[in-house]
């Protein structure tokens, strides 16, 4: 359990040394999967020829050919629908919405047929869709690029919610997804597509490279839906976080000499209470760390959840950090990104009661 | 705005017209005479029919006309003319029958209070019954609502749409769905959503999926002219076009979307199939109570599709004889004397009437088939209320509520379905109902 973001990257088969950043780890989960089983389809919005505007899907079309790798019009609605008669008919489609905000037009498709197919024909018809879509903010992408919807679709029954934190991560978990046989909504953090992020934006990004837990082993390897895993580990706080944020308060509590369990979800539907509750009991001091939205967001589950079930071990009220309930501003988005001054505020109070 | 003038003076130094906003409004209200003299009825058998593999823009006034074989004289007429055997066309007739049977006795089973909820597809039957007939018995079909005869065409057990309306012990969905939201894998048959037009675009990715496979299998799906509304409905003409897929989209405009006119989905401006136009789709449009006309359109599309040569957009241009569903009463909102006065008839009555014109049916034998057919539907029903009827107790037990949710019970609903026994067990201190028979 104890593998870190940072120093050590898990044991693997057939570990080697070749490194990998989040795009290419992505790229080489689905060549792997493409590989393994022909029903698997990738669709969506320049991924065909261009290989995708993050390049996520480069050079997929050219090994899979057009009709298993190919563009899709402009029509979210209309990639998740043919994904899901698709899935009806036994192929495994794994779309991409180019952006998290782009997502909405798809909503009636993922929420009301997607996530219900099973439940509604008793399990005739099942929807093994893997939707990708990179989110999330701090690359100045203003407000239609650069939100974090997480808590709508963990609000969803019949979806599974999925956020990587590393490379590593992101291949194993990308693979476990496709092999659902459920809906998966697999959200990538773009801000740490190409090296994780301490928080100061200021200071230029590392690449995943000199992190070991961009060693991302060749071939196939599955990291299940629903297990968390410790960034750190520490005794005096439980962080829970997800994504991005799982870097800038590792960053943050490195700087503050703070030890502290930061578990990184890596799933939020179902979540890992199992290890959530194993750390906030040992450690007795919860904080919640993401990036979306306050007001019901993500945070409000994982807070009710703690309380109601680690009440009698906790020395101090669960706090949350997160970003403001405005949309994401262009040029304000550091004011609005939970970065180091708001989670070491938040790690001063809570460590103090 | 800043610098136009303000107050009295706009008005009277502005000479532009001012703006109106129109309203659709239904030609008939209820007590209102019926007229539909508007309607254009062209002569049965007046329209060609084009090659399959014809390019959409050298078939455009198909989109606008009205394909029709049976004519006033009761015979066929035409090229669309399926030539159909007598032996075909009398079961067609029986489908149809049995299907306006069932009907009959699943609306007195709700008014009699076992279930919550029915939709009758009266007038409509030859759009489901017809049409699926052209088609094969594995090619996909992503129904709406109010497509039953497909499924009693394709011979899908009637105690099975029973128990599913009575959400009983014996539905296998576990009575987890609305009334008449069927679904059967084994017919081919899409779980019906429920949520309007979410299988158009659905019907077309499994057409995709049928073409990237290399398969011979096609899709064909149905949707109201209301729910034409949906973005749905555009998202499937645009992916159906641009990849060419092997899709048949069925459009039944019945006139009405519960009590809203065929007007607010746009009838006003022009016919649905020329939707089909504009995404360069193969369009026809078909008169929907037209049983020969319906399955000469479908089988058409399906040749077509079959063919690699692309989609077809159907327009049935039908009228919906009953209420929207059990919960509306049609004669708040329209004119009683639409469906006696609608200038294309019955469809049942005219397959009838074809069959006895060329010698192959007579009123005896229509009795009798009538007759068995509602025998029929009451003993399947009887059948059927042996594994309950709604709100009875006899329902699946109480864990099936949780499962299928995910394929695998995830630990917050194991929680919760713990509690949700824990609650039948402090009702039921002494053991459940019916000696805890399904409960």
């Amino acid at each position: 359990m104890s593998d870190t973001a940072t120093k050590t990257a898990p044991e693997a088969e057939n570990s080697t040394e070749r490194r990998l950043n989040m795009i290419e780890a992505i790229n080489d989960a689905l060549d792997v999967s493409m590989g393994r089983d022909e029903n698997i389809v990738v669709m969506g919005e320049d991924v065909g020829y261009f290989g995708g505007v993050f390049r996520c899907t480069a050079g997929l079309q050219q090994k899979y050919g057009k009709t298993r790798v190919f563009d899709t019009p402009i029509s979210e609605c209309g990639i998740i629908a043919a994904a899901v008669g698709m899935g009806a008919y036994g192929l495994r489609p794994v779309p991409e919405i180019q952006f998290a905000d782009y997502i909405y037009p798809g909503l009636d498709q993922l929420i009301s047929e997607a996530a219900r197919l099973r439940y509604r024909s008793a399990a005739e018809y099942i929807a093994p869709i893997t939707v990708r879509s990179p989110f999330g903010g701090g690359i100045f992408g203003g407000q239609t690029h650069s939100q974090s919807p997480e808590a709508i679709f963990a609000h969803v029954s019949g979806l599974k919610t999925v956020i990587p934190a590393t490379p590593y991560d992101a291949k194993g978990l990308l693979i476990s997804a496709i092999e659902d046989n459920d809906p998966v909504i697999f959200f990538e953090p773009k801000r740490i597509y190409n090296g994780p992020f301490s928080g100061y934006y200021d200071k230029p990004v590392e690449p995943w490279k000199r992190f070991d837990a961009s060693v991302v082993p060749e071939g196939h390897y599955k990291i299940p839906l629903g297990k968390a895993r410790y960034a750190t580990e520490g005794e005096e706080l439980t962080i829970l976080a997800y994504g991005t944020m799982v870097h800038v308060v590792e960053a943050v509590c490195r700087e503050k000499g703070v030890e502290a369990d930061i578990v990184d979800l890596r799933t939020i539907v179902p979540v890992d209470i199992e290890t959530i509750e194993e750390s906030v009991k040992k450690t007795g001091r919860c904080l919640i760390v993401h990036e979306a939205t306050r007001t019901a967001g993500f945070g409000a589950e994982l807070s009710a959840l703690v309380t109601e079930r680690c009440f009698y071990h906790l020395e101090a009220p669960v706090e949350r950090v997160t970003g403001f309930d405005t949309p994401y501003p262009h040029s304000l988005e550091w004011a609005y990104f939970p970065g180091p001054i708001r989670i070491g505020e938040a790690l001063d109070k809570i460590l103090s009661e | 705005m800043a610098d136009r003038p303000q107050g009295e003076a706009s008005a009277a130094g502005d000479n532009r017209p001012k703006l109106s906003l129109h309203v659709p409004e239904p030609k008939f209200r209820p007590g209102d005479a019926v007229d539909f003299s508007h309607i254009q009825v062209p002569e049965a058998g007046a329209q060609p029919r084009p090659d399959e593999t014809t390019k959409p823009e050298d078939m455009l006034d198909f989109a606008h006309g009205l394909i029709r074989v049976l004519g006033e004289d009761n015979k066929a007429h035409g090229p669309w003319d399926p030539k159909l055997d007598p032996e075909t066309l009398r079961t067609m007739l029986g489908h149809m029958a049995m299907t306006r049977a069932f009907d009959e006795r699943m609306f007195r089973g709700q008014r009699q209070g076992k279930t919550s909820f029915y939709m009758k597809c009266t007038g409509e039957e030859a759009t489901s019954v017809s049409a699926s007939m052209a088609l094969a018995a594995d090619d996909m079909v992503f129904p709406s609502y109010r497509q039953q005869g497909i499924l009693i065409q394709r011979g899908y057990p009637m105690i099975e749409m029973i128990n599913q309306i009575y959400s009983n012990r014996g539905d296998k969905l576990k009575g987890r769905q609305l009334p008449i939201m069927y679904s059967s894998k084994e017919h081919s048959f899409f779980t019906i959503s429920g949520n309007l037009a979410t299988q158009t675009p659905q019907a077309v990715g499994w057409a995709m999926a049928s073409a990237i496979k290399g398969d011979s299998r096609i899709a064909a799906t149905w949707v109201g002219e209301g729910s034409t509304a949906e973005g749905d409905f555009h998202s499937a003409c645009l992916f159906a076009t641009v990849y060419n897929a092997p899709v048949i989209l069925n459009v039944v405009n019945n006139q009405w979307a519960i009590s809203s006119f065929s007007g607010f989905a746009g009838a006003e401006r022009a016919t649905f199939a020329a939707r089909g136009v504009g995404y360069g789709i193969a369009s026809l449009r078909v008169d929907g109570n037209d049983p020969l006309a319906c399955y000469a359109a479908e089988q058409w599309a399906a040749n077509r599709a079959r063919a690699n040569a692309g989609p077809t957009l159907i327009e049935f241009f039908s009228y919906r004889a009953e209420g929207h569903s059990t919960s509306d009463d049609p004669s708040g909102y329209r004119s009683a004397q639409e469906r006696d006065e609608w200038p294309l008839g019955d469809p049942v009555m005219r397959l009838k009437n074809h069959l006895i014109e060329i010698g192959e049916w007579d009123e005896e034998r229509q009795e009798k088939m009538d007759l068995e057919a509602a025998e029929y539907v009451k003993k399947t029903t009887k059948d059927a209320e042996e594994n309950g009827i709604l709100g009875h107790g006899l329902h699946h037990p109480f864990r099936t509520m949780f499962e299928d949710v995910f394929e695998e019970l995830p630990w917050h609903l194991k929680e919760q379905a713990e509690q949700a026994i824990h609650e039948r067990e402090t009702k039921f201190p002494e053991g459940l109902p019916n000696g805890g028979k399904g409960a």
